[in-house]
């Protein structure tokens, strides 16, 4: 029975952190780029400085209309968001943020491997959005979001097996425990490959090319509204949660911190994920989006190259040390 | 020695299933959110369809034609590149676990240098060939 009690619990709290924490960082990122282009943001709403937005954002596109276009493929077209947001609730009970049992969801053997498995599973849904929806624009930003997974899948998973080399283990707490301080300049060109890699499958600008507005509507989401909107909207909040937390956890030492690794380890792995969360949203403001074929090349002759090259220094150190 | 394995695999599957058991209730638990959510907005929102509404979206003008049109898949290059490198890859993670215990060392490092020089070789000619660049 306490076993049972205990398996609800985490299974709540992923839940309720799966539903909280995207909306945080979405209204972090609704004030934070308002202020570095010089504006105020949402202001109204719930009054403090519009805290609430999001909740009324979610009202709003609970009671839209939900339209499923004659010409589409009508069960594809409604099951896609559910298809691109479960894949992020999945990943997050294998993400450890403590060091203790219980600071995790459930401990899975090959946490890398599931983890990198079930994220690539995510793309489906904008691929079963952008062809059920019989729209042109929607087929080219579903192509588009399949060709952008093809090239970056590859150094993501080039990056996160040099970390299993340099921990010898796939479990995601098992590299924590073996992490040392030094793993940071060893494996930082993982780590950049890694992130800029995870930007990438998110779709998040400078890699926005597959809903770029500007050119083809929204891409393979041109078509929805309301709530099944409101899902796609949430799935790519979820996914800057999962890869803060697991950037954080792969290279940039999780837990672990100058002082207070046992009790307060928690908080330093929620403070990196936070400042990785705000690189993300920094540099939706920075960068300009870059064109289709510049988002192959840099995938290709740059990020590749880079993550071999990181594999064979992983190798080199770890085999000299041992 | 086979009598301690025998004695030690029921633990262990027990172990391993109930790890991914609890996952599988999280999926469960996921699908039926979202089907609580899609139940209680066929609930809340009104639904009026006409025919203009139900229209493809196309800039605001009428869909000229199909909405599955011909569409060139410049990418399947790409897709042939990635399936060669990310099967190759998957390897990488069982070697990357035991590749440096005792016993292993320096032959198996060259091991790796060898796949990597595989991996790069592969690239090298693709983008020779001309596959990695568009202009």
């Amino acid at each position: 029975m306490n076993d049972a009690l205990d398996v609800a619990v985490r299974l709540v709290v992923v839940f309720v952190v799966f539903l909280v924490l995207p909306l945080v960082v979405g209204q972090t990122e609704h004030k934070v780029m308002a202020h570095m282009q010089g504006r105020l943001g949402p202001m109204y709403a719930g009054g403090f400085h519009g805290w609430a937005q999001l909740v009324a954002d979610g009202v709003k596109f609970a009671q839209k209309e939900d339209i499923v276009p004659a010409a589409a493929d009508r069960r594809i077209f409604q099951l896609a968001p559910a298809v691109a947001l479960l894949p992020y609730l999945l990943v997050l009970v294998v993400i450890p943020i403590g060091p203790s049992e219980g600071a995790v969801g459930q401990v899975v053997d090959a946490g890398i491997f599931f983890v990198l498995a079930v994220m690539g599973v995510g793309v489906l849904g904008s691929l079963m959005a952008g062809w059920a929806s019989a729209n042109k624009f929607s087929l080219l930003g579903g192509l588009r979001t399949a060709a952008q997974l093809l090239a970056y899948e590859l150094p993501m998973l080039l990056a996160a097996a040099s970390v299993a080399m340099a921990a010898g283990t796939v479990s995601l707490p098992g590299i924590l425990n073996a992490f040392h301080w030094w793993w940071l300049p060893w494996q930082i060109v993982g780590a950049l490959v890694f992130f800029v890699a995870g930007l990438a499958e998110l779709q998040r600008p400078p890699f926005d090319m597959p809903v770029a507005d500007s050119e083809i509507i929204f891409g393979a989401y041109t078509e929805y509204t309301g709530l099944r909107f409101a899902l796609f909207l949430l799935a790519e909040y979820a996914g800057i949660v999962v890869l803060c937390g697991l950037t954080t956890v792969l290279f940039l030492g999780g837990w672990h911190g100058p002082w207070g690794a046992d009790g307060l380890g928690w908080v330093w792995t929620l403070l990196k994920t936070a400042v990785l969360a705000f690189v993300v949203i920094w540099l939706r403001v920075s960068y300009p989006r870059l064109r289709e074929d510049q988002l192959q090349k840099l995938a290709w002759t740059t990020l590749i190259p880079l993550a071999l090259a990181q594999i064979a220094l992983t190798g080199i150190v770890k085999v000299a040390i041992s | 020695m086979p009598e301690p394995t025998v004695r030690q695999m029921p633990v262990l599957a027990a172990d391993y299933f109930h790890s991914y058991a609890v996952v599988g209730l999280l999926a469960v638990v996921g699908v039926l959110f979202v089907a609580v959510a899609f139940g209680a907005g066929r609930l809340l929102r009104p639904v009026v369809p006409t025919p203009e509404k139900l229209l493809t979206y196309e800039c605001g003008v009428d869909p000229v034609g199909e909405g599955w049109a011909h569409t060139q898949v410049r990418y399947y290059v790409y897709a042939f590149l990635y399936v060669i490198f990310a099967v190759d890859s998957i390897f990488l993670f069982p070697w990357a676990t035991v590749f440096a215990a005792p016993g292993y060392g320096a032959t198996t490092l060259v091991e790796m240098f060898i796949f990597l020089g595989f991996l790069a070789v592969g690239l090298l000619y693709a983008w020779k060939k001309g596959v990695l660049e568009w202009t």
